[in-house]
């Protein structure tokens, strides 16, 4: 049986420096083949008498198996080692970019008016909007501003004719949805508005979101809470200081300017950002709801101060000019 | 309205500094808009004499001067041609600032040594005056520091005023309003009347009662305009933002300023017989006092005599009828105009004087008596002269009344959220001049002072209230609501899920105007006259747009000029369509591409877009709706003949276009490369289904292809329609999968390769049955459209 030694290991010697699966499947034959060395081994046990059989057999067989176990091993190596060195083959440059178009985006007043719906309608109140071609009426009688009030002179207002105007607040969808049906109502009017005005600071045309709540017993108190929990929202911040300073609206009874803080080298400082107001009584009987049963508040905002504010642009006109590499700085 | 601060204070006098004062206005609704110092930043400088004046041994137009501060003598070259011995004027010593950090140092002029230099008041910053330096009273102590002497540590406060808030358009009510906020008393200046010191009187009739319910006039006699206005008047009026004219109009312009009435005075000598306040006859025309002549409408009220209007009332005077130098005696007029007979004329003649701004907002209706007493009272001692006695003319029915309102307890708790104490609130209204009285329980009755013309309604009184107790003090809470959802139609495809579509595909919104220029749009919509603005603000934005295109293009355009070659953009707005008499605002959605079909990479040049590239998009959009679509060969004059389609719906309506710019058009924009555009009304886009489900087979597709030569001008869609028709029931769907011109296809042809799929959704469909299809799709193919199977 030394021959059976040295088999194995001249078998396991080949087995082991055997390149590639092709040099491994060779030696498999040469050893385990139908007319391998120990195939014919095995073959010959039977010039063998009876009781040297089985203990040749046995050995025989414990070489067999260390070949083959020895075959399963390299041949599992080698195959992965070579799926390896396919993947390295395979290898790409991760960095590269990726194919396909570029994300496009929403212009920052879209984006600003959006915020503003999902604030609003978030807490029930539902989106109106109307025609920018306006009557007078809409536009101004029906907001307690009469053809002489002087309150016409802050609106520099664009005509068509003498009845006809392009809307110079989106405050006339308020009237429409007002004559439309009775309370309990809640909207936001968001949309162009047009002002005959044009510099750094005034565009002859922008955005407004105005908001309208009816109800009974709507108070002061709702309005101012509505207003600074909406302005805390926006620019996300808790402790924003808000103030209210009584103004002016013809259209609505007390009305108020909000002013929100900030401070420069610890001074405080306020700057405007709203109009709000408790919608005027004159303003019901026009729209025929009945004042004495019904209160509200109507709210309105300049979009783009609003967006400037917010995300830091500093003159207006970018918004209508619409670089692209403006535009694309909003995702 | 501008005014000096210091004299507000001679009014009113809270212990508040400057700061507190204007934050304090300002959250009662007056709010400041500007501070101005009433003087620039000096200091240093001192009432100085002149000495001597001599010749400057070199320069023609110099003198030395030996100047003293009362102390010492100093020698100062000097410019000004008012230079001379015995001139007390502004001296700045060396050491002093002047404004503009200028420091004074010893320097010497043509070799002249001078120390210290005189001062004009425009140097100072005092006033625009620069005809040389300043002429101090000759009485004005020498060496006195120049700011105290002159007061000059005050500020002009200019307040925004609201429209409703006329009543503090004077220092008299300014002050009751800083009164009110501080509980602090009110010094009114005593007024006396002036007894008439002669008989004369010229008569006023009233024609116009209700524009004019009142009219005082009063005759002074014999004054001298020689004099001039006392510097202390001169002084508060430049304050308040008014140059001194002559006296008389000086003291017109005190009392608007003082007491908030407008006054006018007359050249007597220049009114015929009488005063007639009047309504303008038609074509009635006036010169008025700035040299501008208007024509009057009948709805304008007039001053006249009996023979021609000599003012537009409440607004500005006549030509002629000002007081000139050699005017002897005046006619003074104080009026009260109802604002409606004023409010918008003045606009009309692009006019807005200190008057008509009051009047029109409203004026004092029982300030008149006061306001003329006090304007005499101020001519005579200036102008001297003879006062006749107060002409009162009225149309007492239209004199306003006092308005008195109810105000409830339980309303004011309600709207403003709080019980207030009732001794609060009878304060809060008695500080604003009126007079609260229980007229039953949780009832006031409140008349309302005759200042106070703008409150008329309960809730007017509430804001009052409000103001003065503080907006921010009041409480503040979250509204609370019925918990109703809103109805959500699902159909609709919402705007936000189209854009965010557009966004993905790489399109940035843009949002132009809405009015644009009217060649330009003229170009893209040659066939409809657009909506053009009476006033617009210039002639490229002069009228309503009725397509995006125009403006989109332009934005190309101007994209293009600064190196983005690359645009994908999209708008959503109105269009303004005029049909008939009607116009048409309508929602669309509209976009426009052009430059490469992809961002610049890596992978490859990407060659420029052209139609499908945007087609693809608005399938897209289109796709949102679960509806049908087809898009027809159709012109539009904004595009290119052979490459623009109508975009369709089930109905067959036409809901938008797609094609390329026409390139007249693109040659006219000065574009580079091919633009296409898209426009689609979002009403028709919206229109979506609900989603209904029809199962899924569980039965294999069954895929035949099949090539066929067509004739060119055999679209698609035909053989998309035979195929359909052809194919049977168990038909499922035509892609086309090549496209081929050239080798081998006959010129004028194409060959099309169409892969056509089968599936029944209860049973495996034989080869036999999808054998009989093919060939009926082949064979009407061949009939109905000559296209032929390609062997």
């Amino acid at each position: 049986m030394e021959n059976l030694d040295t088999l194995l290991n001249q078998g396991s010697e080949a087995i082991a420096t055997a390149a590639d699966l092709q040099a491994l499947d060779a030696i498999r034959v040469q050893y385990l083949g139908k007319s391998g060395e120990i195939t014919q081994l095995l073959k010959g046990l039977g010039k063998l008498s009876a009781e040297e059989r089985p203990q040749a057999g046995a050995a025989i067989n414990v070489v067999k198996q260390q070949l083959q176990d020895a075959l399963n091993a390299r041949q599992e190596m080698l195959q992965s080692r070579e799926l390896e060195a396919k993947l390295a083959g395979e290898r790409i440059d991760v960095t590269l970019p990726g194919r396909g178009q570029d994300m496009g985006g929403l212009h920052p007043v879209t984006r600003t008016i959006e915020r503003m719906e999902q604030f609003f309608g978030s807490i029930g109140y539902s989106v109106a909007e109307g025609p920018e071609v306006e009557d007078d009426y809409h536009n101004f009688e029906a907001l307690n501003i009469p053809s002489h009030h002087p309150a016409r002179a802050m609106h520099d207002t664009f005509y068509f004719d003498v009845g006809t105007l392009l809307r110079t607040h989106t405050s006339p969808v308020q009237i429409r949805t007002m004559e439309a049906g009775q309370p309990p109502i809640r909207i936001i009017c968001p949309g162009r508005v047009y002002r005959c005005d044009s510099d750094q600071t005034h565009s002859p045309m922008f955005h407004q979101v105005e908001g309208l709540l009816v109800d009974k017993g709507v108070s002061f108190a709702d309005l101012k809470g509505t207003v600074s929990r909406f302005l805390k929202v926006f620019f996300e911040q808790d402790d924003l200081a808000v103030r209210f300073r009584p103004s002016y609206f013809p259209f609505t009874e007390p009305s108020l300017e909000v002013d929100i803080g900030y401070t420069v080298n610890g001074e405080q400082r306020w700057l405007e950002v709203m109009g709000c107001g408790m919608v005027h009584p004159k303003v019901f009987e026009y729209v025929g709801i009945d004042p004495e049963v019904y209160t509200g508040f109507a709210f309105g905002m300049g979009v783009e101060r609003l967006a400037m504010l917010r995300y830091g642009v500093r003159d207006l006109r970018l918004f209508f000019e619409n670089d692209l590499r403006f535009l694309r700085q909003f995702r | 309205m501008k005014f000096s601060e210091q004299w507000l204070r001679e009014w009113v006098n809270p212990a508040i500094n400057s700061d507190e004062l204007m934050a304090q206005v300002t959250l009662a609704g007056l709010e400041v808009d500007d501070v101005i110092p009433v003087a620039g930043k000096f200091s240093g400088v001192v009432v100085g004499k002149i000495l001597t004046a001599e010749q400057h041994p070199n320069a023609d137009k110099l003198q030395v001067c030996q100047v003293t501060d009362g102390s010492e003598t100093f020698q100062v070259v000097c410019g000004a041609p008012n230079a001379r011995a015995g001139l007390v004027t502004a001296f700045a010593r060396i050491g002093a600032e002047l404004p503009g950090d200028f420091k004074i140092k010893k320097a010497k002029l043509r070799q002249v040594e001078s120390c210290g230099m005189l001062c004009s008041a425009q140097e100072l910053g005092i006033s625009e005056d620069h005809d040389g330096i300043m002429e101090l009273a000759e009485d004005a102590p020498i060496g006195a520091d120049l700011r105290e002497l002159l007061n000059l540590n005050d500020i002009t406060i200019d307040v925004d005023l609201t429209p409703n808030r006329s009543d503090c358009l004077s220092i008299r009510g300014l002050a009751r309003e800083v009164g009110v906020l501080n509980q602090c008393d009110v010094a009114e200046p005593v007024i006396e009347a002036v007894a008439a010191s002669c008989d004369a009187t010229f008569p006023v009739r009233i024609e116009a009662g209700a524009a004019c319910p009142r009219y005082l006039g009063r005759v002074i006699k014999g004054i001298n305009l020689g004099v001039a206005t006392p510097g202390w008047m001169v002084e508060k009026l430049r304050r308040s933002g008014i140059r001194s004219i002559d006296p008389v109009v000086d003291v017109t312009n005190f009392v608007l300023l003082e007491l908030g009435q407008p006054m006018h005075a007359f050249d007597l000598a220049q009114l015929e017989s009488s005063v007639v306040v009047r309504m303008a006859k038609a074509d009635e025309t006036l010169t008025l006092l700035d040299g501008s002549e208007i024509k009057l409408a009948a709805d304008e009220l007039v001053i006249a005599d009996e023979v021609k209007p000599v003012a537009l009332a409440g607004i500005m005077g006549g030509e002629h009828s000002g007081v000139n130098a050699d005017a002897r005696d005046i006619f003074l007029e104080c009026a009260f105009f109802s604002p409606l007979a004023i409010a918008g004329r003045a606009r009309r003649h692009g006019l807005h004087t200190d008057a008509s701004h009051r009047y029109e907002r409203g004026v004092d209706p029982e300030l008149q008596y006061l306001a003329v007493e006090r304007a005499t009272a101020l001519l005579v001692e200036i102008v001297g002269g003879e006062a006749g006695p107060v002409v009162v003319a009225e149309a007492p029915e239209h004199l306003p009344v006092r308005n008195v309102i109810r105000l409830r307890d339980e309303r004011l708790a309600m709207m403003l959220a709080i019980e207030l104490p009732e001794s609060e609130v009878e304060s809060i209204l008695r500080r604003l001049g009126m007079s609260p009285q229980r007229a039953e329980a949780g009832v006031w009755q409140v008349q309302v002072p005759s200042w106070r013309f703008d409150i008329s309604l309960e809730v007017d009184l509430i804001e009052e209230i409000a103001r003065i107790y503080g907006y921010n003090r009041l409480p503040s809470k979250q509204p609370a609501a019925a918990m109703e959802m809103p109805a959500l139609p699902e159909h609709k495809v919402q705007l936000g899920r189209l854009r965010q579509t557009l966004i993905s595909r790489g399109y940035q919104e843009a949002i132009t105007f809405s009015f644009t220029e009217p060649k330009l749009l003229a170009k893209f919509d040659p066939e409809r006259t657009p909506l053009a603005l009476a006033n617009p603000i210039s002639a490229d934005l002069a009228v309503m747009r009725t397509t995006l295109w125009a403006g989109l293009a332009k934005t190309v355009q101007y994209n293009q000029n600064r190196q983005q070659s690359r645009v994908r953009l999209f708008e959503t707005g109105l269009r303004f369509v005029p049909q008939g008499d009607e116009l048409v605002q309508e929602k669309v959605i509209a976009g426009v591409i052009c430059g490469e079909r992809m961002p610049e990479s890596w992978h490859g040049k990407s060659d420029p877009v052209d139609f499908f590239d945007l087609k693809g998009d608005v399938e897209a959009l289109l796709s949102l709706t679960g509806k049908q679509f087809s898009f027809e060969a159709d012109a539009n004059p904004a595009l290119h003949p052979g490459q623009s389609a109508s975009i369709r719906n089930e109905q067959g309506q036409i809901i938008g276009y797609i094609g390329r710019l026409h390139p007249t058009l693109r040659k006219e924009l000065d574009l580079n490369g091919d633009l296409f555009l898209f426009e689609i009304s979002l009403a028709l886009l919206q229109e979506g289904v609900v989603n209904s489900f029809t199962g899924v087979s569980k039965f294999p597709e069954v895929r035949r292809d099949i090539a066929v030569l067509a004739k060119d001008e055999v679209s698609f869609a035909d053989l998309q329609s035979v195929v359909r028709d052809a194919a049977g029931d168990s038909f499922k769907n035509v892609v086309i999968f090549d496209l081929y011109r050239g080798k081998g296809v006959p010129d004028g042809h194409k060959s099309v390769a169409l892969g056509l799929t089968w599936q029944d959704p209860s049973r495996t469909l034989t080869d036999d049955e999808i054998s009989a299809a093919v060939t009926k799709v082949i064979n009407d193919l061949e009939a109905k459209l000559g296209a032929a199977l390609r062997s």
